[in-house]
């Protein structure tokens, strides 16, 4: 037997991540509470240095590490996606991280571990490394959860999450050990050539709906959504912000790996059970959201509702379909990342500002910010000229040209009521008298780039051409 | 002989045991813990008779990073319990109630 050493170029982001994070978790062992600025300079230069080193690799898809390891145009644009958006993570929580005596190392370097995580899970090129990426993340995620260890709330939420979280991994792998059986590997290229000869279609069934329910529960798609408004209520809303915005971009690659590479040539067995999650998904997700007094778990209804539409690009089994599914997930996150950041803005010692009513007469506190808050929520809500609009549109837009128009009617018909909720929040901030008149305390870097990421919505939703046509690049080499 | 099947029926008795011990347990999240590793050594037993029958190393060699990444969730899900059990002094899985909604 030979020894071939493998490829490393391919990896060396993750591999400059991982060397990275371990680094920054050394020096925040020998810097004191002042000094932690030192940590989250390093953390920042990881994500800024891993975006380079990403940008600046081979286009070409190559897979290496025997075959379970893949860089590919669909990787790359996830994982840059991923590093902005956990840049502005770490920017955001800094203020509020510091209010509530959670400023240490370990948000960064659990950070760092998670973005490794999603690295390796949307370049896996084998069920293996698919369940390795997908489990470091995780973990990372419960015990940032679990972070805030004072708070009663916070370790409910974590213990759920965990649960929940580990069933759907157990659901996942049950699922790859029957697919594993029927085809007799693990790498996603030989697995999609083996799986269309297969005699057996039950076992194939039956391997296909465990691996769907897997990444229903990761992606919070109902009926596999019971955990996502309890975490999302329950963690603090720095953590919220993290798992919130960029562990969707990864799902999505997950998704990507799994359902199109892998099981590409089974899709119409895989087609009609996403059609049922996306109607629940948006069904479920913007009736229930009108319920909630809490701006957090309002918003965790609307990411499950934004689920729901985020399928119907996949489910269409279309280039096109998953170029319009890469783009929305894209703007959800950066929609997603503006919105928690309002609350986090609104935040201060002592007071959360996740209830509605904290947003009452916003305009009267800060006019630029409760308009801000106007796009982040117009857009949400799929309002022209908006980056969310545009999102909504193209997924609709696949839905019809793969004759599903009733499929289309009902996600417009609940778009609609999902309006209700976002724009009653425009009306608490500009009709409403505010409780309390305080004028906001927000440092200058957050008010600067939160700014940034509300105008990146309206801006590109005047503009969307360049983003689109990234989105479509990605696609334009399968069919 | 044992054939492939009664691997696969004993597999799938034990992960339909896991998940009817989350969900019809009330009482202690130890036995949540519990349920869920009992869950992975079920995968687990799929694989290794997968990769006898198939003759193919691929599957133990997913069983064994399966036992790697159980150990390490074990520590975690422990280590949140702890947690849990400071903050409010039970480990009761009904008493889990203070987020609805």
């Amino acid at each position: 037997m030979t020894f071939a050493i493998p490829d490393m170029a391919p990896a060396l982001p993750e591999m400059f991540v991982l060397g990275m994070a371990c680094l920054v978790l050394l020096v925040d062992l020998f810097v004191s509470d002042r000094g932690r600025g030192a940590t989250y300079v390093l953390s920042q230069a990881t994500l800024v240095g891993a975006l380079f080193l990403t940008l600046g690799g081979n286009p070409e898809p190559v897979v290496t590490f025997s075959g379970t390891f893949v860089r590919d145009p669909l990787g790359d644009v996830l994982k840059a996606f991923i590093y902005g958006v956990v840049f502005f993570v770490f920017l955001y929580s800094r203020d509020y991280l510091r209010d509530r005596g959670i400023y240490r190392g370990e948000f960064f370097v659990l950070g760092l571990f998670g973005v490794l995580g999603m690295m390796i899970l949307v370049s896996a090129h084998s069920l293996l490394t698919v369940y390795l990426g997908l489990e470091l993340l995780s973990l990372t995620l419960y015990a940032m959860v679990a972070m805030q260890r004072d708070s009663a709330l916070a370790s409910e939420s974590a213990m759920k999450y965990f649960v929940l979280g580990a069933l759907a991994s157990g659901m996942l792998l049950y699922g790859m050990s029957m697919l594993y059986g029927v085809t007799g590997t693990l790498d996603i290229a030989e697995l999609s050539r083996a799986i269309a000869g297969v005699e057996d279609r039950a076992v194939v069934s039956f391997g296909l709906v465990f691996l769907i329910i897997g990444v229903a529960f990761k992606l919070g798609a109902v009926p596999f959504h019971m955990w996502v408004p309890d975490v999302y209520h329950g963690a603090a809303t720095s953590v919220t912000l993290y798992l919130g915005t960029a562990p969707k971009i990864a799902a999505f690659g997950m998704l990507m790996r799994l359902l199109v590479d892998a099981l590409g040539p089974v899709q119409g067995d895989w087609g009609p059970i996403l059609v049922i999650l996306a109607v629940l998904s948006m069904a479920v997700g913007n009736v229930v959201a009108i319920a909630q007094a809490n701006l957090k778990r309002m918003l965790a209804y609307s990411a499950i509702s934004h689920v729901g539409y985020l399928l119907l690009g996949v489910l269409t089994g279309t280039a096109d379909g998953y170029s319009a599914s890469l783009f929305y997930v894209l703007v959800y996150a950066v929609m997603g990342l503006a919105a928690f950041g309002m609350i986090l803005l609104l935040a201060r010692a002592g007071f959360e500002a996740d209830r509605l009513e904290d947003f009452k007469g916003l305009n009267e506190r800060s006019p630029w910010f409760a308009f801000m808050m106007l796009v982040v929520m117009f857009s949400m809500a799929g309002v022209p000229p908006f980056l969310g609009f545009w999102a909504k549109l193209y997924v609709l837009l696949e839905a019809v040209r793969a004759d599903l128009v009733w499929l289309a009617v009902v996600a417009v018909v609940f778009s609609v009521i999902g309006a209700f909720y976002y724009l009653r929040v425009v009306k608490l901030m500009y009709f409403d008298q505010p409780a309390e008149p305080v004028p906001l305390q927000a440092g200058a870097d957050m008010r600067v780039m939160l700014s940034v990421n509300a105008l990146v919505i309206l801006g590109l939703g005047i503009y969307p051409g360049s983003l689109l046509a990234l989105c479509g690049n990605v696609f334009s080499g399968t069919g | 002989m044992i054939s492939l099947s009664h691997y696969l029926v004993l597999g799938a008795i034990l992960f339909s045991l896991s998940v009817a011990g989350i969900f019809l347990n009330r009482k202690n999240m130890i036995v949540l813990l519990m349920s869920i590793e009992l869950m992975l050594l079920a995968v687990n037993m799929n694989f290794i008779a997968f990769s006898h029958y198939l003759q193919d190393a691929a599957g133990q060699v997913f069983v064994f990073f399966i036992l790697t990444v159980a150990a390490a969730e074990a520590a975690i899900g422990l280590a949140i319990l702890v947690v849990l059990f400071r903050n409010r002094r039970t480990i009761n899985v009904g008493d889990l109630d203070t987020l609805k909604g």
